[in-house]
């Protein structure tokens, strides 16, 4: 062991012994000072862990803990996005979570309890250690998806969850177990290459294949694994929504990335069909269903799945610039979904949800600002031109044609433009439809820093479309450097 | 070859002539007088044959984790203790933050009351 060691995993032990301090320092305080100092030292634990991984970060690849985690661009890039997002998630759902009653210790220690468990997922190269990392941010996702126990909506969404959630486990586990046994190495870097040495039959490892991705699959919510998303979006409360929705699309990108194309990239060309398809159909599923829903965060869910289908594009190609373009659009994902959901918790009131689309309507005439931020997240989320959504599906769809697949970037647009109809439908029901008067109505009341970062996060989708080349860029320089 | 397992068999023979020995001197000496109580299966305090699908209190769960946690604790302990002199400073501080996790874990469930069996 040497201080090595300790460095690679250094924003992981100093975030997990601060949720551990801060879900004790909860149970000492006094009622009036308890939130505030859970609040505060959430935000300063994030804001160090990103910081942390910023200044300890190395281009190339530094093994630690015995080769079961490392450092490289890759990890740093996304723990900072985790991080910064998570802290997002706390400000937007400070005002929401609290007229609820769940702005309490346990929120913060399992938001940060999550955000080591994602952290270590992007940080593995261990199939037990990536494995450990999903499991923690997976136990931490149940119980705040339950964390409201007055509603029956989010039990029956955390039963859900949890149980197709231990089922996707052991499915991974199994495929994880299957490849030990074929490789005889648990080490993601050493994968690759003994899984072709195999000689004899290919069907054990198309199987173990087969079994990883449908459990990495599953977690990020591809169709047809996709059956959680949409109960679990709509069923938990807005404040832990905007949780899952965002930060674990990162990490859920940094395993796939990790197992299949660095672990199993000499099977490139048996995954890169199986991807295909379940891209394809995740596109047309998510997109078309997300038409016929009413309600707001069952749209985004199955947005959601849209996008994931769109990512795991960039990931098909199995070329650096498709991995690269596939990073730049989950990171824009993230911070769009994260502005998206955090003017649904703004407009949400003690007793209001704000979570069906009729509630919106005339949103421009109560609360002209909310609507317009609203208005420049669903055109990002869309991918209409001066937003950097349009950039992020513009990068991935050059990567598809680069690679050949010209077609599939065809029935990519094609999904896309069908997609567009249901983030414009809110447009037009905010800017076109008639005050709604069947309900109190919408108050867009939110906290201070909430709007604060709130107009930031919607004006960063135009302000930074200049800069955005540069994200590119970045993530070429984390990839290129593990093939 | 053979004579290596002579000692496998002598304990074969030892334990079965025990296990036999202390069953019969159990069955002539000691008094026998059963009753109801003491023929019926033993389960964990719950009947042993009726409808599984009936209630019984959380709690059972919440002592029966608390109990797993300590008792895992108590299996990494024996061998850290064993090869702490190997393992140096860094082994001792590793095994402080694990107990200090615990610990903090420990002190959450109190405090909530999780214990309190009222």
């Amino acid at each position: 062991m040497t201080n090595q060691d300790i460095l690679v995993v250094l924003p992981e032990i100093v975030i997990a012994l601060m949720a551990c301090f801060i879900l004790v320092l909860d149970l000492y305080l006094p009622a009036t000072k308890k939130k505030k100092f859970g609040y505060g030292l959430s935000l300063v634990t994030l804001m160090v862990g990103a910081g942390l991984s910023i200044v300890y970060s190395e281009p190339a690849p530094v093994y630690g803990l015995n080769g079961l985690v490392l450092m490289d661009s890759l990890s740093a890039i996304l723990k900072v996005g985790i991080c910064i997002s998570t802290g997002f998630v706390l400000v937007y759902s400070r005002g929401y979570a609290d007229a609820r009653g769940l702005w309490k210790g346990e929120f913060f220690a399992l938001a940060l309890f999550g955000v080591v468990g994602m952290m270590v997922m992007t940080a593995s190269n261990h199939l037990l250690s990536l494995y450990v990392g999903l499991e923690l941010l997976a136990l931490c996702l149940y119980t705040m998806v339950a964390l409201r126990i007055d509603s029956t909506a989010a039990s029956e969404a955390a039963m859900k969850y949890f149980v197709l959630g231990a089922l996707a486990s052991g499915i991974l586990l199994y495929g994880m177990s299957l490849l030990y046994g074929l490789t005889g190495t648990l080490y993601i870097n050493e994968l690759s290459a003994s899984i072709v040495r195999h000689d004899g039959s290919t069907l054990p490892r198309t199987m173990a294949l087969i079994l990883v991705l449908v459990g990495l699959l599953f977690k990020i919510g591809a169709v047809p694994f996709h059956m959680w998303v949409p109960d679990v979006y709509e069923g938990s409360p807005t404040s832990s929504t905007v949780y899952l929705a965002t930060a674990p699309k990162l990490a859920g990108f940094a395993i796939i990335l990790r197992l299949l194309a660095d672990g199993l990239g000499s099977l490139a060309t048996e995954w890169q069909g199986m991807l295909l398809v379940v891209s394809i159909i995740s596109l047309a599923l998510g997109n078309i269903i997300a038409i016929a829903q009413s309600n707001i965060k069952r749209m985004l869910a199955y947005s959601a799945i849209a996008h994931v289908g769109f990512f795991l594009l960039g990931i098909l190609t199995g070329e650096v610039s498709g991995y690269a373009s596939a990073m730049a659009y989950i990171l824009i994902y993230a911070v769009v979904t994260l502005g998206a959901f955090g003017v649904i918790l703004a407009l949400s009131s003690k007793g209001v949800e704000a979570d069906l689309i009729e509630d919106y309507s005339g949103l421009n005439q109560s609360h002209p600002w909310a609507a317009f931020i609203m208005l420049l997240l669903m055109f990002s989320l869309a991918g209409i031109p001066p937003t950097i959504g349009f950039y992020a599906k513009l990068s991935v769809l050059q990567a598809v044609v680069n690679a050949g697949m010209t077609w599939v970037a065809v029935v990519a647009v094609v999904l896309s433009v069908i997609g567009a109809f249901y983030y414009l439908r809110i447009v037009k029901v905010m800017y076109f439809d008639d005050l709604a008067t069947s309900h109190p109505g919408l108050q867009f009341r939110p906290k201070q820093d909430a709007r604060i970062l709130l107009t930031i996060n919607g004006l960063a989708v135009v302000v930074l479309m200049p800069w955005i080349g540069k994200l590119t860029t970045l993530c070429e320089g984390a990839i290129e450097v593990l093939f | 070859m053979l004579a290596n397992y002579l000692p496998v068999l002598l304990f074969l023979i030892v334990a079965s002539g025990l296990g036999v020995v202390l069953l019969v001197a159990g069955k002539l000496l000691s008094p026998h007088r059963p009753n109801e109580q003491k023929l019926s299966p033993y389960e964990c305090g719950f009947e042993a044959f009726e409808d599984n699908r009936m209630k019984f209190d959380v709690r059972y769960y919440l002592v029966a984790i608390l109990f797993i946690i300590f008792d895992l604790e108590i299996a990494f302990l024996f061998p850290w203790a064993v090869a702490l002199d190997d393992i140096g400073i860094f082994g001792f501080l590793a095994m402080m933050i694990f107990l200090l996790v615990l610990v903090a874990g420990f002190i959450y469930e109190w405090m909530k009351g999780a214990l309190e069996w009222e």
